[in-house]
């Protein structure tokens, strides 16, 4: 049976079926990253403690500027088709399959850096300043309460927080991704290696200290279980990976079957098309409100 | 809606218009002069948005409102014109229409809610 419409609008709606379609399903989807949007906003807004500077500003402009170049050559994919331009039609939808590929690769490449990053909480506030001053020397607590005043941007540097609240950030010895205290122990593991991160404001790596599990609270990779904020911050990022993988996927399809649907029917390719990019454009509005609100505020 | 091209239409129809303009040559190109136009305004508004962080405003209000003022223009550009919405069909009007309805509510609900937090936590007796 033939589809109705792909091509001609259907005289009810003054549009062909797909675009209506589409329009519906991101009306859906709208709804659906405005309700994780709401949740970030009441947890953000009901929590003490909100860490800053957990993902790196240049890495997410490069890949916003990434999405805003791939929405471009996206629709003059689409307007290549509609001026009959077979060559630069397939130039431009490979230039934003490369811009989908590259932006899930730097983001990878950011999962990767936080599944492999460590918070170590320690059982009491004694032990706790003998790993400070293990890992930074003698204003080892110092520099710890620094890296965390910072993080949380707290402004009342002077109020007294537990030495155990504060945890020790950095990275295990081989660098494994989503160790915990559970799984280290049932190794039977005693100690870990641990190499803190540098102190505030510099670069140079602390040498690399020997931790007791049996000091240890808590430990816990920058994975969805360590806090509210990597809860929500993979929730959404991830569902926004998704995104762009399944266009990726759909644009893909038509730039691979390109020659058919042209000699087949190159204007219900074209309408194809736009419906292809009406989702693209919308991964990237999606990703104009992501960026501000997870890496800059 | 009010189109420059819909010169061709009676008055009652100005959301029915043909399908041959949009399928010009003429116009194509006028459209991509647009989105190029439209990606350079997209580039230049991320680079606000990001300069606007490192030169630091002091009030945090005022530092939410303004990055999220520069993404919802963003946001218009991208709708605007690469989803062609600045000369749609009325249905997909209406469609959106229902959607933003629904999604101001649900910011209205979390805006409301926001106020159900118990503030000035205490953490061993003194104020965070």
């Amino acid at each position: 049976m033939e589809i109705p419409y792909t091509v001609k609008p259907r005289p009810d709606t003054g549009l062909y079926n797909a675009k209506l379609g589409i329009w519906l399903f991101l009306a859906s989807e709208v709804m659906l990253f405005g309700g994780l949007f709401s949740a970030y906003i009441l947890l953000r807004v009901s929590s003490d403690l909100w860490p800053h500077g957990m993902v790196s500003i240049p890495v997410g402009t490069f890949n916003t500027f990434v999405l805003i170049a791939s929405s471009v050559t996206v629709v003059m994919s689409w307007a290549s088709l509609k001026l009959g331009k077979l060559s630069a039609f397939k130039g431009y939808m490979a230039a934003t399959i490369v811009c989908a590929l590259g932006f899930l690769g730097v983001k990878s490449f950011e999962y990767y850096a936080k599944f492999t990053h460590y918070d170590v909480w320690f059982k009491d506030e004694a032990t706790a300043k003998k790993y400070f001053t293990a890992a930074y020397g003698e204003k080892g607590e110092e520099a710890t309460r620094k890296l965390f005043v910072e993080r949380f941007h707290l402004h009342n540097t002077k109020a007294t927080y537990d030495a155990n609240q504060i945890q020790l950030t950095g990275h295990l010895e081989g660098n494994p991704m989503f160790a915990t205290l559970k799984k280290l122990t049932s190794a039977k593991k005693d100690t870990i290696l641990f190499e803190a991160d540098p102190p505030f404001g510099t670069h140079d790596h602390p040498k690399a200290i020997e931790v007791k599990l049996s000091d240890v609270q808590r430990l816990s990779a920058y994975v969805p279980a360590h806090s509210t904020y990597f809860a929500i911050y993979f929730t959404i990022t991830a569902l926004h990976g998704l995104h762009v993988l399944g266009g990726a996927i759909v644009l893909a399809y038509f730039l691979f079957t390109a020659d058919h649907w042209w000699k087949k029917s190159p204007e219900q390719m074209a309408n194809r098309v736009e419906v292809g990019g009406l989702f693209w454009h919308f991964v990237d509005l999606v990703w104009i409100f992501l960026f501000p609100i997870i890496y800059l505020l | 809606m009010s189109h420059d091209h819909s010169h061709s239409h009676g008055p009652g129809e100005a959301c029915d218009h043909g399908h041959d303009d949009h399928n010009s040559p003429e116009y194509i190109h006028k459209t991509i002069r647009k989105y190029l136009k439209v990606g350079g305004i997209l580039f230049a508004g991320t680079i606000l948005t990001v300069a606007m962080y490192y030169v630091h405003i002091p009030s945090v209000a005022a530092t939410i409102a303004i990055a999220l003022l520069i993404a919802t223009v963003k946001a218009a550009f991208v709708a605007g014109v690469f989803m062609h919405l600045s000369d749609e069909r009325k249905m997909i009007y209406s469609i959106l229409l229902c959607t933003v309805c629904f999604l101001i509510s649900l910011m209205g609900l979390t805006l409301w809610a926001m106020n159900d937090f118990p503030f000035f936590t205490l953490v061993d007796g003194k104020p965070f």
